[in-house]
Protein backbone atom coordinates (compact mmCIF):
# COMPACT_ATOMS: atom_id res chain seq x y z
CA UNK A 1 0.00 0.00 0.00
CA UNK A 2 0.86 3.19 -0.54
CA UNK A 3 2.75 5.66 2.49
CA UNK A 4 1.34 9.20 3.16
CA UNK A 5 5.35 10.57 3.80
CA UNK A 6 4.05 14.04 4.78
CA UNK A 7 0.85 15.75 5.21
CA UNK A 8 1.54 19.72 4.60
CA UNK A 9 -0.92 22.67 5.54
CA UNK A 10 -0.30 26.75 4.01
CA UNK A 11 -1.72 29.85 3.19
CA UNK A 12 -0.89 30.40 -0.72
CA UNK A 13 0.09 33.89 -0.33
CA UNK A 14 0.46 35.16 -4.74
CA UNK A 15 2.69 37.55 -3.53
CA UNK A 16 5.39 35.18 -2.56
CA UNK A 17 7.11 34.59 -5.96
CA UNK A 18 7.27 39.03 -6.83
CA UNK A 19 8.76 38.75 -3.24
CA UNK A 20 11.18 36.30 -3.15
CA UNK A 21 12.74 37.08 -6.85
CA UNK A 22 12.88 40.74 -6.46
CA UNK A 23 15.63 42.82 -6.16
CA UNK A 24 17.09 46.10 -5.16
CA UNK A 25 14.72 48.82 -4.27
CA UNK A 26 11.92 46.33 -5.22
CA UNK A 27 12.44 44.13 -3.20
CA UNK A 28 10.05 44.54 0.02
CA UNK A 29 11.58 44.84 3.58
CA UNK A 30 10.05 41.66 4.69
CA UNK A 31 11.36 39.48 2.09
CA UNK A 32 14.77 38.06 3.39
CA UNK A 33 13.20 36.75 6.21
CA UNK A 34 9.80 35.84 4.67
CA UNK A 35 12.25 33.51 1.87
CA UNK A 36 14.01 32.12 5.11
CA UNK A 37 11.05 30.88 6.24
CA UNK A 38 10.04 28.97 3.17
CA UNK A 39 13.08 27.56 2.76
CA UNK A 40 12.88 25.64 6.03
CA UNK A 41 9.24 24.71 5.35
CA UNK A 42 10.25 23.58 1.87
CA UNK A 43 12.90 21.19 3.52
CA UNK A 44 10.05 19.50 5.45
CA UNK A 45 8.70 18.23 1.99
CA UNK A 46 12.01 17.17 0.70
CA UNK A 47 12.95 15.43 3.86
CA UNK A 48 9.48 13.32 3.27
CA UNK A 49 11.06 12.24 0.14
CA UNK A 50 7.89 12.18 -1.73
CA UNK A 51 6.69 10.48 -5.15
CA UNK A 52 3.43 11.47 -5.41
CA UNK A 53 1.61 15.49 -4.51
CA UNK A 54 -1.99 15.05 -3.99
CA UNK A 55 -2.81 19.06 -4.06
CA UNK A 56 -5.53 20.26 -2.43
CA UNK A 57 -6.49 23.97 -3.36
CA UNK A 58 -9.27 26.40 -4.98
CA UNK A 59 -9.94 27.65 -8.05
CA UNK A 60 -9.75 31.36 -7.82
CA UNK A 61 -13.35 31.55 -10.86
CA UNK A 62 -10.30 30.84 -13.41
CA UNK A 63 -11.97 27.70 -14.83
CA UNK A 64 -14.79 26.72 -12.37
CA UNK A 65 -17.47 29.48 -12.83
CA UNK A 66 -20.80 29.84 -11.75
CA UNK A 67 -22.94 28.21 -14.78
CA UNK A 68 -21.28 24.94 -13.95
CA UNK A 69 -19.93 25.01 -10.46
CA UNK A 70 -19.06 21.68 -8.65
CA UNK A 71 -18.08 21.39 -5.09
CA UNK A 72 -14.90 18.93 -4.94
CA UNK A 73 -13.37 18.14 -7.89
CA UNK A 74 -10.89 16.04 -8.66
CA UNK A 75 -8.04 16.56 -11.38
CA UNK A 76 -7.59 13.22 -13.73
CA UNK A 77 -5.14 14.52 -16.80
CA UNK A 78 -1.93 13.59 -17.81
CA UNK A 79 -0.48 17.43 -17.38
CA UNK A 80 -1.84 20.34 -15.90
CA UNK A 81 -0.90 23.67 -17.72
CA UNK A 82 -0.82 26.07 -14.75
CA UNK A 83 -1.39 30.41 -13.80
CA UNK A 84 -3.59 32.43 -15.96
CA UNK A 85 -3.37 36.01 -17.82
CA UNK A 86 -4.85 37.71 -14.61
CA UNK A 87 -2.49 35.57 -12.00
CA UNK A 88 0.35 36.89 -14.24
CA UNK A 89 -1.24 40.33 -14.53
CA UNK A 90 -1.75 40.94 -10.67
CA UNK A 91 1.01 38.81 -9.24
CA UNK A 92 3.66 37.98 -11.95
CA UNK A 93 3.44 34.85 -11.14
CA UNK A 94 5.22 32.35 -14.34
CA UNK A 95 3.24 30.35 -16.61
CA UNK A 96 3.93 26.45 -15.14
CA UNK A 97 3.53 23.19 -16.60
CA UNK A 98 2.99 20.29 -14.06
CA UNK A 99 3.09 16.58 -14.49
CA UNK A 100 -0.18 14.52 -13.69
CA UNK A 101 -0.97 10.90 -12.11
CA UNK A 102 -3.91 9.89 -13.39
CA UNK A 103 -3.67 6.60 -11.45
CA UNK A 104 -4.15 8.30 -8.27
CA UNK A 105 -6.50 10.67 -9.83
CA UNK A 106 -8.73 7.56 -11.41
CA UNK A 107 -8.38 5.82 -7.89
CA UNK A 108 -9.33 8.66 -5.67
CA UNK A 109 -12.41 8.89 -7.85
CA UNK A 110 -13.54 5.88 -7.83
CA UNK A 111 -13.09 5.32 -4.09
CA UNK A 112 -14.45 8.57 -3.28
CA UNK A 113 -17.53 8.17 -5.01
CA UNK A 114 -18.10 4.65 -3.36
CA UNK A 115 -17.30 6.49 0.09
CA UNK A 116 -20.25 8.95 -0.39
CA UNK A 117 -18.26 11.85 -2.17
CA UNK A 118 -20.46 12.74 -5.71
CA UNK A 119 -16.79 14.31 -6.57
CA UNK A 120 -16.88 16.34 -10.20
CA UNK A 121 -13.49 15.76 -12.59
CA UNK A 122 -11.91 16.95 -15.57
CA UNK A 123 -10.07 15.89 -17.65
CA UNK A 124 -8.25 19.29 -18.90
CA UNK A 125 -7.41 21.37 -15.98
CA UNK A 126 -5.46 24.36 -15.76
CA UNK A 127 -4.55 25.13 -11.87
CA UNK A 128 -4.64 28.43 -10.64
CA UNK A 129 -2.34 29.44 -7.49
CA UNK A 130 -4.21 28.12 -4.94
CA UNK A 131 -1.87 24.91 -6.44
CA UNK A 132 0.93 26.53 -7.98
CA UNK A 133 1.86 28.47 -5.09
CA UNK A 134 3.04 25.78 -2.77
CA UNK A 135 4.27 24.21 -6.01
CA UNK A 136 6.56 27.57 -5.72
CA UNK A 137 7.22 27.43 -2.26
CA UNK A 138 7.38 23.31 -1.58
CA UNK A 139 8.72 22.27 -4.92
CA UNK A 140 9.64 25.38 -7.16
CA UNK A 141 10.88 22.21 -9.52
CA UNK A 142 7.65 21.39 -10.32
CA UNK A 143 8.43 17.94 -11.44
CA UNK A 144 6.58 15.61 -9.06
CA UNK A 145 3.36 14.22 -10.59
CA UNK A 146 0.18 15.93 -8.72
CA UNK A 147 -3.63 15.07 -8.14
CA UNK A 148 -5.19 18.39 -8.20
CA UNK A 149 -8.38 18.13 -5.65
CA UNK A 150 -10.68 21.73 -5.93
CA UNK A 151 -13.10 22.82 -3.39
CA UNK A 152 -15.29 25.24 -3.63
CA UNK A 153 -14.63 27.84 -0.89
CA UNK A 154 -15.73 30.86 -2.51
CA UNK A 155 -19.19 30.74 -4.30
CA UNK A 156 -22.11 30.45 -1.99
CA UNK A 157 -23.80 27.74 -1.42
CA UNK A 158 -20.46 25.98 -0.36
CA UNK A 159 -20.38 22.93 1.54
CA UNK A 160 -20.35 22.64 5.18
CA UNK A 161 -17.10 22.92 7.21
CA UNK A 162 -17.60 19.41 8.48
CA UNK A 163 -18.02 17.92 5.02
CA UNK A 164 -14.29 19.21 4.28
CA UNK A 165 -13.12 17.44 7.48
CA UNK A 166 -14.80 14.57 6.30
CA UNK A 167 -13.48 14.67 3.00
CA UNK A 168 -9.80 15.11 4.31
CA UNK A 169 -10.25 11.90 6.35
CA UNK A 170 -11.39 10.20 3.20
CA UNK A 171 -8.66 11.43 1.26
CA UNK A 172 -6.31 10.22 3.84
CA UNK A 173 -8.14 6.79 4.84
CA UNK A 174 -7.65 6.18 0.59
CA UNK A 175 -4.23 7.63 -0.15
CA UNK A 176 -3.52 4.81 2.05
CA UNK A 177 -5.44 2.46 0.99
CA UNK A 178 -4.02 2.81 -2.45
CA UNK A 179 -2.23 -0.47 -4.39
CA UNK A 180 0.97 1.59 -4.92
CA UNK A 181 4.67 1.67 -3.44
CA UNK A 182 4.54 5.83 -3.94
CA UNK A 183 5.14 7.38 -1.45
CA UNK A 184 2.64 10.22 -1.30
CA UNK A 185 2.35 14.00 0.47
CA UNK A 186 -1.13 15.40 0.98
CA UNK A 187 -0.68 19.04 0.68
CA UNK A 188 -3.30 21.90 0.90
CA UNK A 189 -3.63 25.56 0.86
CA UNK A 190 -5.76 28.16 2.40
CA UNK A 191 -6.31 30.75 4.52
CA UNK A 192 -6.19 32.41 7.89
CA UNK A 193 -8.23 35.61 8.18
CA UNK A 194 -8.22 37.39 4.89
CA UNK A 195 -10.32 40.22 3.44
CA UNK A 196 -10.80 40.74 -0.29
CA UNK A 197 -12.95 42.92 -2.09
CA UNK A 198 -14.11 44.30 1.38
CA UNK A 199 -13.56 47.47 3.92
CA UNK A 200 -10.95 45.27 5.53
CA UNK A 201 -8.44 44.08 3.22
CA UNK A 202 -5.10 45.26 3.14
CA UNK A 203 -4.31 46.31 6.33
CA UNK A 204 -1.18 46.06 8.21
CA UNK A 205 -1.91 42.98 9.60
CA UNK A 206 -4.99 39.79 9.13
CA UNK A 207 -7.84 41.43 9.18
CA UNK A 208 -8.50 39.30 12.91
CA UNK A 209 -5.13 38.59 14.44
CA UNK A 210 -7.30 37.00 17.24
CA UNK A 211 -8.91 34.50 14.70
CA UNK A 212 -5.61 33.50 13.64
CA UNK A 213 -4.06 33.22 16.51
CA UNK A 214 -6.75 30.94 17.31
CA UNK A 215 -6.61 28.80 14.19
CA UNK A 216 -2.84 28.39 14.52
CA UNK A 217 -3.46 26.50 17.88
CA UNK A 218 -6.40 24.38 16.24
CA UNK A 219 -3.91 23.26 13.21
CA UNK A 220 -0.92 22.92 15.46
CA UNK A 221 -2.55 20.42 17.76
CA UNK A 222 -4.95 18.93 15.98
CA UNK A 223 -8.08 20.47 17.35
CA UNK A 224 -10.70 19.86 15.14
CA UNK A 225 -13.47 19.31 18.10
CA UNK A 226 -12.49 23.08 19.24
CA UNK A 227 -12.42 24.08 15.19
CA UNK A 228 -15.65 22.52 14.60
CA UNK A 229 -17.09 23.98 17.21
CA UNK A 230 -16.44 27.46 16.19
CA UNK A 231 -16.40 27.79 12.80
CA UNK A 232 -19.61 27.54 10.47
CA UNK A 233 -20.60 28.73 7.20
CA UNK A 234 -22.01 31.89 9.14
CA UNK A 235 -19.07 32.66 11.62
CA UNK A 236 -16.57 32.40 8.88
CA UNK A 237 -17.52 36.07 7.22
CA UNK A 238 -16.50 37.59 10.92
CA UNK A 239 -12.77 37.46 10.23
CA UNK A 240 -13.07 38.76 6.98
CA UNK A 241 -15.05 37.76 3.92
CA UNK A 242 -12.44 35.91 1.96
CA UNK A 243 -12.17 34.15 5.46
CA UNK A 244 -14.06 30.33 4.00
CA UNK A 245 -10.35 29.42 2.68
CA UNK A 246 -10.15 28.20 6.62
CA UNK A 247 -12.31 25.13 5.31
CA UNK A 248 -9.30 24.05 3.38
CA UNK A 249 -7.51 24.05 6.24
CA UNK A 250 -10.31 22.21 8.02
CA UNK A 251 -9.97 19.63 5.23
CA UNK A 252 -6.41 19.28 5.65
CA UNK A 253 -6.53 18.47 9.73
CA UNK A 254 -8.99 15.74 8.54
CA UNK A 255 -5.85 14.34 6.38
CA UNK A 256 -3.51 14.75 9.49
CA UNK A 257 -6.09 13.74 11.82
CA UNK A 258 -7.88 14.81 15.08
CA UNK A 259 -5.70 15.62 17.95
CA UNK A 260 -2.87 14.84 15.68
CA UNK A 261 0.18 17.73 16.81
CA UNK A 262 2.10 19.12 13.89
CA UNK A 263 5.69 18.00 13.37
CA UNK A 264 6.62 21.73 12.33
CA UNK A 265 4.48 24.83 12.96
CA UNK A 266 5.87 28.70 11.66
CA UNK A 267 3.79 31.28 10.44
CA UNK A 268 4.56 35.10 9.24
CA UNK A 269 2.52 38.45 10.06
CA UNK A 270 2.41 40.12 6.77
CA UNK A 271 0.56 42.94 5.29
CA UNK A 272 -2.94 42.13 4.64
CA UNK A 273 -2.48 38.43 6.08
CA UNK A 274 -1.09 35.79 8.44
CA UNK A 275 1.27 33.15 6.62
CA UNK A 276 1.39 29.82 8.40
CA UNK A 277 2.93 26.21 7.64
CA UNK A 278 2.19 22.64 8.90
CA UNK A 279 3.73 19.71 7.94
CA UNK A 280 2.83 16.48 9.71
CA UNK A 281 4.75 13.10 9.55
CA UNK A 282 2.67 9.98 9.59
CA UNK A 283 5.47 8.08 9.77
CA UNK A 284 6.72 9.48 12.89
CA UNK A 285 9.12 12.65 12.89
CA UNK A 286 11.56 12.75 10.52
CA UNK B 1 -31.57 42.17 -9.80
CA UNK B 2 -28.94 40.00 -11.55
CA UNK B 3 -26.27 39.10 -9.98
CA UNK B 4 -24.94 36.51 -11.97
CA UNK B 5 -25.00 38.66 -15.09
CA UNK B 6 -22.71 41.51 -12.77
CA UNK B 7 -20.46 38.82 -12.18
CA UNK B 8 -20.30 37.11 -15.54
CA UNK B 9 -19.57 40.65 -16.94
CA UNK B 10 -16.81 41.33 -14.65
CA UNK B 11 -15.80 37.37 -15.06
CA UNK B 12 -15.03 38.07 -18.97
CA UNK B 13 -13.57 41.54 -18.76
CA UNK B 14 -11.21 40.33 -16.22
CA UNK B 15 -9.60 37.35 -17.77
CA UNK B 16 -9.43 39.30 -21.57
CA UNK B 17 -6.67 41.66 -21.99
CA UNK B 18 -8.40 43.95 -24.58
CA UNK B 19 -11.47 43.88 -22.79
CA UNK B 20 -9.74 45.33 -19.88
CA UNK B 21 -8.53 48.64 -21.57
CA UNK B 22 -11.52 48.79 -23.48
CA UNK B 23 -13.46 49.33 -19.92
CA UNK B 24 -11.17 51.58 -18.78
CA UNK B 25 -11.03 53.74 -21.57
CA UNK B 26 -15.27 53.48 -22.71
CA UNK B 27 -16.96 51.67 -19.60
CA UNK B 28 -20.30 52.81 -20.80
CA UNK B 29 -19.64 52.00 -24.05
CA UNK B 30 -18.30 48.48 -23.48
CA UNK B 31 -21.54 47.93 -21.04
CA UNK B 32 -23.74 48.37 -23.88
CA UNK B 33 -21.57 46.50 -25.96
CA UNK B 34 -21.05 43.42 -23.77
CA UNK B 35 -24.67 43.48 -23.03
CA UNK B 36 -25.96 42.96 -26.13
CA UNK B 37 -23.59 40.77 -27.55
CA UNK B 38 -22.18 38.67 -24.76
CA UNK B 39 -24.28 38.61 -21.67
CA UNK B 40 -26.22 35.58 -23.06
CA UNK B 41 -22.86 33.70 -24.17
CA UNK B 42 -22.68 30.41 -22.32
CA UNK B 43 -19.72 30.04 -21.70
CA UNK B 44 -18.73 26.29 -21.41
CA UNK B 45 -20.89 25.97 -25.00
CA UNK B 46 -19.83 26.62 -28.45
CA UNK B 47 -21.51 29.30 -30.22
CA UNK B 48 -24.26 29.46 -31.35
CA UNK B 49 -25.79 28.34 -28.42
CA UNK B 50 -26.99 31.39 -26.44
CA UNK B 51 -29.35 32.28 -23.31
CA UNK B 52 -31.97 34.61 -24.05
CA UNK B 53 -33.27 36.07 -20.57
CA UNK B 54 -30.12 37.83 -19.20
CA UNK B 55 -30.13 41.54 -18.77
CA UNK B 56 -29.11 43.85 -16.55
CA UNK B 57 -31.23 46.34 -13.93
CA UNK B 58 -30.80 50.17 -14.55
CA UNK B 59 -29.27 50.40 -11.28
CA UNK B 60 -26.40 47.66 -12.23
CA UNK B 61 -26.42 48.71 -15.79
CA UNK B 62 -25.37 52.52 -14.44
CA UNK B 63 -23.15 51.31 -11.65
CA UNK B 64 -21.03 49.40 -14.32
CA UNK B 65 -20.54 52.62 -16.80
CA UNK B 66 -19.42 54.45 -14.16
CA UNK B 67 -16.89 51.99 -12.87
CA UNK B 68 -19.18 52.52 -9.30
CA UNK B 69 -17.04 49.70 -7.54
CA UNK B 70 -19.05 50.78 -3.98
CA UNK B 71 -22.41 50.47 -5.41
CA UNK B 72 -21.39 47.24 -7.37
CA UNK B 73 -20.40 45.98 -3.63
CA UNK B 74 -23.31 46.92 -2.47
CA UNK B 75 -25.47 45.19 -5.15
CA UNK B 76 -23.79 41.97 -4.10
CA UNK B 77 -21.31 41.69 -6.75
CA UNK B 78 -18.42 38.60 -5.88
CA UNK B 79 -15.78 40.20 -3.75
CA UNK B 80 -13.09 38.81 -5.24
CA UNK B 81 -14.03 39.16 -9.26
CA UNK B 82 -14.93 42.90 -7.73
CA UNK B 83 -11.41 43.47 -6.28
CA UNK B 84 -9.39 41.31 -9.11
CA UNK B 85 -10.90 43.47 -12.18
CA UNK B 86 -10.64 46.93 -10.48
CA UNK B 87 -6.87 46.55 -9.49
CA UNK B 88 -6.14 45.60 -13.44
CA UNK B 89 -8.10 48.65 -14.14
CA UNK B 90 -6.81 51.34 -12.12
CA UNK B 91 -4.16 50.32 -9.54
CA UNK B 92 -1.63 51.54 -12.51
CA UNK B 93 -3.04 55.09 -11.77
CA UNK B 94 -1.35 54.70 -8.04
CA UNK B 95 2.42 55.51 -7.39
CA UNK B 96 2.64 53.79 -3.99
CA UNK B 97 1.76 49.93 -3.88
CA UNK B 98 -1.20 48.95 -2.58
CA UNK B 99 -2.29 52.68 -2.61
CA UNK B 100 -5.55 51.84 -4.93
CA UNK B 101 -6.29 49.09 -2.71
CA UNK B 102 -6.34 51.14 0.23
CA UNK B 103 -8.31 53.79 -0.99
CA UNK B 104 -11.14 50.92 -2.27
CA UNK B 105 -11.68 49.95 1.06
CA UNK B 106 -11.42 53.02 2.62
CA UNK B 107 -14.43 53.84 0.60
CA UNK B 108 -16.46 51.02 1.95
CA UNK B 109 -15.29 51.84 5.28
CA UNK B 110 -19.16 52.76 6.12
CA UNK B 111 -19.61 49.07 5.74
CA UNK B 112 -19.79 46.59 9.00
CA UNK B 113 -20.97 43.16 8.89
CA UNK B 114 -23.49 42.02 7.23
CA UNK B 115 -22.16 42.70 4.08
CA UNK B 116 -24.17 42.50 1.03
CA UNK B 117 -24.98 38.68 -0.03
CA UNK B 118 -22.86 37.11 -2.94
CA UNK B 119 -25.11 34.41 -3.14
CA UNK B 120 -26.44 33.61 -6.80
Amino acid sequence: MATVAAVIASTHHPFYYKASTSSGPDRPPFADEWVAKITAFRETLTQARADVLVMVGSDHFHQLWLDNMPQFLVGKAPYYDANWYNEEREFGLPRMFVPGDEDLSAYLLREGLDAGFDLAFSNELRIDHSITCPLITLRPEADLPIVPVYTNIFAPPLPQPRRFVELGRTIRRLVEAWPSDKRVAIIGTGHLSLELGGPRQFGPHGPDPEFDRKAVGWIASGDLESALAEVSLDSLWLPGNATHGFMDFMLMMGVAGDKIAADYVDSLDLFHTMEAYFTWYPEGAL
Amino acid sequence: MSKYLLNKFLFTVDRDPDLVERYRQDPRGTVAWWEAESAGVILNCTTPERSTWLEFTPTEREALATHDYVTLFELGAHNFLLLTLFIALFERDYAEPLAFQREFAARLSHWSLPYPDIST
